[in-house]
């Protein structure tokens, strides 16, 4: 067991199974498939990132350095919470990215759901982390992986 | 650290032009303090940009959205062009995909357009990823501070024309276009903007602009690169062919990475106005060579079920083809033809622009020429047309990278395509 701490960018408490993308998550690519044809597991369409290609990404714990990609990223992320297909939180090894943050806070004013986002968890964290661990998430950004 | 709001903003943030408002407000207060803004600052360029054109069936939370925004009287405070439509009766498609397209997956596209033109959309023809181009009449100037979307204008407008820009999402851009005000941060600001890579092109001859973006894309991610020794290709002079090998760098860029800002030493304004002074302390290196771009090309993965299938539809134009782009397309598809002993292209073709721009390139020769050969042109967004299970069955070539990775399309450079789709090798 590892605990590391980040910065909550939209604060809250989660505990799921990791999803570990060592290379940057492009969110249009990744949800896409998954919006438009009903797909509720929302598995990963991005076919450029073989750490989650074709993996489920409801209610894991998404453990990302941060996000590529279109700029439609931020909206594809608040409806992928919206239609209740997003991750039980988003964990970024580094700062988080402009599209990130968009699709974490619109997901967060504008819908009930919640989906809590630390960044800044460091290099480390994503060495450490593998698919499939349990994670544990706490409103003041601390993760526990074990 | 909280963001100081002046009292018209604190106003709007405390309800006093509605509850729809403030939480639009809120929004933007709280997306400016993730990147520790200090200062919300107005929106000085003349027109907004929007990334979402299409009126998904699936995408109900955003219409959802955009209805409770007119209804609350929240429009943009500024016109604003937007993405390319997802649908062009003239692009072709058997009867089971225009069902789908029509009947089910773009089954919004009307009210969405209905909404858009409530919001301020500039005119019914404002539809391009290139708002930018002449044509459009949606060219920022250098200092405009943008509340913008769609990567490849963002780092366009950014990189070649000195706008500043962040890379926002969708609703994110349409909400500071609202409030008339964005967050200060990022490539808002001096320091943003500063070069944290060095990139040195060393290779034999001119890059293909679609590789090159792409390899820049894939190492540097989000950082700004600073790239010396491509002027040795595409000279000293911001033209419309260097503007038009930009436009597609700058895409594969944004798609393949997340850069927002980029410098080319002696070509893009503030890299002539201040040189290497605009590099930050301490720059990481990359140098690019041949082998690298053979690399980079070698490694984007065909995931056609036969990979080796005749291609059965081939696009031109992600992002939308720039009017010299498109005359130089039709005289290279025509001496191609001539040369193979041709007349009509070999793989259905179709060649994508703004509306704008379609129309101008209709009034001259070019246009009969260009039918002749058999190419289609369209305004329509290949990006959008391919997203569906028929398309991603079908084997499609493009010579855009931001094309390639959002769909199942296979890549090749310009040459290779035109040699495709004119010898059918």
């Amino acid at each position: 067991m590892k605990t590391f701490k980040g910065r909550p960018v939209v604060p809250g408490k989660a505990k799921a199974s990791a999803l570990v993308s060592h290379g940057g998550f492009n969110t249009l690519a990744s949800f896409q498939n998954a919006l438009q044809f009903g797909d509720k597991t929302a598995k990963c369409g991005d076919q450029n990132n073989p750490d989650i290609y074709q993996q489920p990404m409801v209610d894991t714990a998404l453990c990302l350095p941060q996000t590529i990609g279109s700029t439609t990223g931020g909206m594809v992320l608040y409806c992928a919470a919206a239609m209740e297909r997003n991750p039980a939180c988003m964990l970024f090894s580094k700062p988080i990215d402009s599209l990130a943050a968009a699709g974490a806070i619109l997901a967060d004013v504008w819908t009930d759901r919640n989906m809590p986002v630390i960044d800044n968890l460091g290099d480390e964290f994503l060495d450490y982390v593998k698919t499939g661990m349990t994670i544990t998430v706490d409103e003041d950004g601390t993760v526990t992986v074990e | 650290m909280a963001i100081r709001l002046t009292a018209e903003q604190q106003a709007i943030l405390d309800g006093k032009k509605g509850e729809t408002m403030a939480k639009v407000m809120k929004t933007l207060v709280m997306y400016g303090e993730a990147f520790g803004a200090t200062e919300m600052v107005p929106v000085t360029g003349e027109k907004g940009h929007l990334v979402t054109s299409f009126g998904l069936k699936v995408m109900n939370p955003v219409y959802d959205l955009m209805d409770q925004l007119i209804e609350a009287g929240a429009l943009s405070s500024q016109k604003f062009s937007v993405d390319p439509k997802p649908l062009d009766k003239n692009v072709p498609a058997n009867f089971l995909q225009k069902l789908i397209f029509n009947k089910f997956m773009y089954s919004k596209q009307a009210s969405y357009d209905e909404q858009l033109r409530k919001m301020g959309l500039m005119n019914d023809n404002a539809y391009t990823c290139a708002c930018y181009l002449d044509e459009i009449n949606n060219t920022p100037k250098k200092g405009d501070v943008l509340s913008w979307a769609e990567s490849s204008a963002v780092v366009f407008v950014n990189s070649v024309l000195g706008a500043r820009c962040n890379r926002n999402s969708g609703i994110i851009e349409l909400f500071g276009s609202i409030v008339g005000y964005v967050p200060k941060f990022g490539l808002l600001t001096d320091e943003g903007r500063k070069a944290t890579w060095i990139v040195e092109v060393k290779t034999t001859s001119k890059p293909e602009a679609q590789v090159l973006g792409s390899a820049i894309g894939m190492k540097v991610m989000e950082d700004v690169p600073y790239i010396k020794g491509l002027t040795d290709f595409i000279g000293n002079e911001l033209n419309d062919d260097a503007k038009a090998y930009l436009k597609d760098f700058g895409a594969a860029t944004a798609s393949n990475g997340a850069v927002g800002l980029y410098h080319i030493e002696g070509l893009t304004p503030e890299a002539v106005e201040q040189g290497e002074d605009i590099i930050a302390e301490n720059p990481q290196v990359y140098v690019i060579d041949d082998a690298e771009l053979k690399r980079v090309k070698d490694s984007y993965p065909c995931i056609w079920k036969d990979k080796n299938a005749k291609p059965k539809l081939c696009f031109i134009g992600c992002p939308h083809l720039s009017y010299a782009q498109l005359i130089q397309w039709t005289l290279d598809v025509e001496n191609a033809l001539k040369a193979s002993g041709k007349s009509k292209v070999c793989i259905p073709t179709v060649f994508t622009t703004a509306p704008d721009v379609m129309d101008k390139f209709n009034k001259t020769e070019y246009a009969q020429r260009l039918k002749n050969t058999g190419v289609i042109l369209s305004y329509i967004c290949p990006l959008m047309y391919m997203n569906n299970p028929l398309c991603k069955s079908m084997p499609v070539i493009t010579n855009s990278n931001k094309l390639r990775t959002y769909t199942t399309s296979r890549y090749y450079t310009s040459a290779e395509i035109l040699e495709k789709i004119t010898k059918g090798v």
